[in-house]
């Protein structure tokens, strides 16, 4: 407002005047501009102003021009902006020279010795560094732990919490596997069980992209231990679980 | 010159300037509910969606575990959408006369990914991680609600900066065991002495400066 009164003065003072007349009613037509009459005008241009700034410059903060995971794009045929890795591929520290462990096979025979060390690295269990490291009964726990955790996430569904084969999605009418307590998987090497996650079997889909291969080793830990929950010699308790036993006998 | 206006015109006057405030407020009152009700929160709100994936089925019923769809969800910002091999695990076998999974199907013989809706989705000038929230032990029902009873997915919460922050200025309202945060039964409130043991046992601080989330 205090813009607009104080405009005239220096608008008109700039005039150059030749004749009195046709000064003052130049005066006039300023005055009249400089009372209000400039709004129309101007308003009508901050308004074509602002509607091509919205066509072309103006940018959403919160649709900013990159790509989040997964998200789509028009760019790639297929409409995805995250890329499937060309096969082949082999990403920082993610070479698996250690067929063995990676592949749960040499030469298409199935490893025979679990390999600890390495799943207790891989899950970093073990402090970085040194070489020689112990393997104790303490990390071996806790690579039970993980592998029950995980074969509850993506095996029970079919193989049932016990590894008896009759999971919910086989009680909902998908061919029932086997049991994991028969005579042939208990003296299945461990290499056979990993191979079996890794590439599937028959009509088991393989959990290679769904489960990294630390985590697919863990499993096969716990399937061993599961196994043994259901074939132990009572000899080979621990005192403390032989002194449970009669009792849970009594209950019905 | 003549009286223009009638005097009862005074009180008339009045009136509409006292009466201005009031529709002020209202409008404003008006506008502030608008944007809190679901049709700009998308509270509560389907989506359309290619295949009608139901959680209630799957988690539910069939008792699936979020990871085994959501594989990223404990080490990484985003949870993921499981890829149309995941689908395929089961119905390769079930269901494969069903109508409604033909979509999976065709996507899993074409290479074509689904183009699933979002329902769940921050402004890009917020910066949110998923994997911080799973090790500080806030179950995903506290965030999605109970996933385990929804036909189709909604939103359960408006994702408002103010929601965030109820939460982030007082995270012993909503913390609970590690262990259960994937367990969708689970969606209580632990007791002040159980809550606030947690939360020293988790190391959980109260993070509300402005740069804990608009980085
Ligand atoms: C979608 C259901 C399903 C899931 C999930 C599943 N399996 Fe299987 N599994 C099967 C079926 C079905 C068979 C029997 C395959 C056949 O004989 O055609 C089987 C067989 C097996 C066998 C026996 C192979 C043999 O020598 O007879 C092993 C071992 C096995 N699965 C391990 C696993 C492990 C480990 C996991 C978790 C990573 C897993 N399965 C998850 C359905 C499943
Ligand atoms: C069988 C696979 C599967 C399982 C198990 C599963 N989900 Fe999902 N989830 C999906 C698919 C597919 C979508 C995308 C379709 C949709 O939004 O409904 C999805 C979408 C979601 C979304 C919405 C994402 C968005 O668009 O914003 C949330 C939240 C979610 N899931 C949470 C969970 C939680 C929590 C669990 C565990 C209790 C779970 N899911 C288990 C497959 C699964
Ligand atoms: C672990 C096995 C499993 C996986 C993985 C799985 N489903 Fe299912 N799905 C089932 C079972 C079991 C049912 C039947 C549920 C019931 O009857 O309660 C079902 C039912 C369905 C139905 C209803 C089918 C009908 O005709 O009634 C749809 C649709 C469906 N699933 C979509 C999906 C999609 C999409 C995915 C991938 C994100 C998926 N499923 C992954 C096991 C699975
Ligand atoms: C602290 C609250 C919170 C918790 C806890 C939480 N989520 Fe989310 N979730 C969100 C928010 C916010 C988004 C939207 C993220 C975005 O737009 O980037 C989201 C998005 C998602 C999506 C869509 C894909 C994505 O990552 O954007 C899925 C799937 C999902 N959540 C699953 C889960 C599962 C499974 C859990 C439990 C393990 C979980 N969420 C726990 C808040 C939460
Ligand atoms: C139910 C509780 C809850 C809700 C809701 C919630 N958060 Fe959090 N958030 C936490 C807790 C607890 C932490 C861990 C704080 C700590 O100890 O560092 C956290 C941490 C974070 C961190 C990491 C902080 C850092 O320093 O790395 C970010 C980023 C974050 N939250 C963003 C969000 C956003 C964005 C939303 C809303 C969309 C949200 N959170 C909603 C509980 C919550
Ligand atoms: C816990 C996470 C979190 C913290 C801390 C946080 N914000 Fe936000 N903020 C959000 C989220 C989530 C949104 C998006 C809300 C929406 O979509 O409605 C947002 C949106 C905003 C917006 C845009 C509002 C709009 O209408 O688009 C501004 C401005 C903002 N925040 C400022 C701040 C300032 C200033 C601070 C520090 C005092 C702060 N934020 C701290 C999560 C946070």
């Amino acid at each position: 407002m205090f813009r607009v009164r104080a405009l005239p003065t220096i608008v008109a003072g700039a005039l150059p005047c030749a004749e009195r007349e046709t000064c003052a009613e130049r005066r006039d037509a300023v005055d009249a501009w400089t009372n209000g009459a400039w709004i129309v005008p101007a308003t009508l241009s901050l308004c074509v102003l602002l509607l091509v700034s919205a066509g072309c410059g103006y940018q959403d903060m919160a649709d900013q021009p990159h790509y989040e995971p997964l998200e789509a794009s028009e760019f790639f045929a297929e409409g995805q902006a995250s890329r499937p890795l060309i096969s082949g591929t082999v990403a920082r520290g993610h070479l698996r020279i250690d067929r063995a462990f990676f592949e749960g096979q040499v030469d298409g025979k199935p490893v025979e010795v679990y390999p600890w060390l390495a799943v207790a690295r891989q899950l970093g269990l073990l402090a970085d560094g040194a070489e020689s490291q112990e393997v104790d009964e303490h990390v071996r726990a806790q690579i039970l732990e993980r592998g029950q955790q995980r074969f509850n996430i993506f095996c029970s569904a079919c193989h049932d919490r016990t590894g008896s084969g009759q999971g919910m999605v086989v009680q909902r009418g998908f061919p029932a596997p086997p049991s994991y307590h028969s005579d042939r998987l208990r003296a299945a090497p461990v290499g056979h069980f990993y191979v079996v996650a890794t590439q599937g079997f028959g009509r088991m889909p393989d959990y290679a992209d769904q489960i990294p291969p630390a985590d697919r080793w863990a499993i096969v830990a716990y399937v061993r231990a599961l196994q043994l929950s259901q074939h132990a010699e009572v000899g080979e308790l621990p005192p403390a679980d032989r002194a449970a036993l009669p009792a849970e006998e009594d209950t019905p | 010159m003549p009286q223009i206006f009638h005097p009862s015109m005074n009180t008339i006057a009045r009136v509409s300037i006292f009466g201005a405030v009031f529709i002020l407020t209202a409008i404003i009152a008006l506008l502030l509910l608008v944007v809190r009700s679901p049709y700009v929160t998308d509270v509560g709100v389907v989506r359309e969606q290619p295949v009608p994936f139901s959680h209630k089925h799957h988690v539910g019923d069939v008792g699936l575990d979020c990871r085994y769809c959501h594989t990223s969800v404990e080490d990484s910002s985003f949870a993921g959408i499981p890829p149309t091999k995941t689908c395929m695990n089961c119905h390769s076998q079930l269901f494969t006369e069903s109508a409604m999974l033909q979509p999976v199907r065709d996507s899993f013989a074409t290479g074509q990914p689904l183009h699933w809706t979002r329902v769940h989705d921050v402004p890009d000038f917020v910066y949110f991680d998923h994997s911080i929230h799973i090790h500080k032990g806030i179950g995903c029902v506290k965030c999605h609600g109970p996933v385990n009873e929804m036909p189709l997915m909604w939103r359960e919460q408006t994702l408002h900066m103010k929601w965030c922050l109820d939460c982030h200025r007082q995270p012993e309202l909503f913390v609970g065991d590690r262990a259960n945060v994937f367990n969708t039964a689970i969606d209580v409130q632990l007791d002040p002495v159980a809550a606030n043991a947690l939360v020293d046992k988790y190391h959980i601080q109260s993070k509300t400066d402005c740069y804990t989330c608009h980085r």
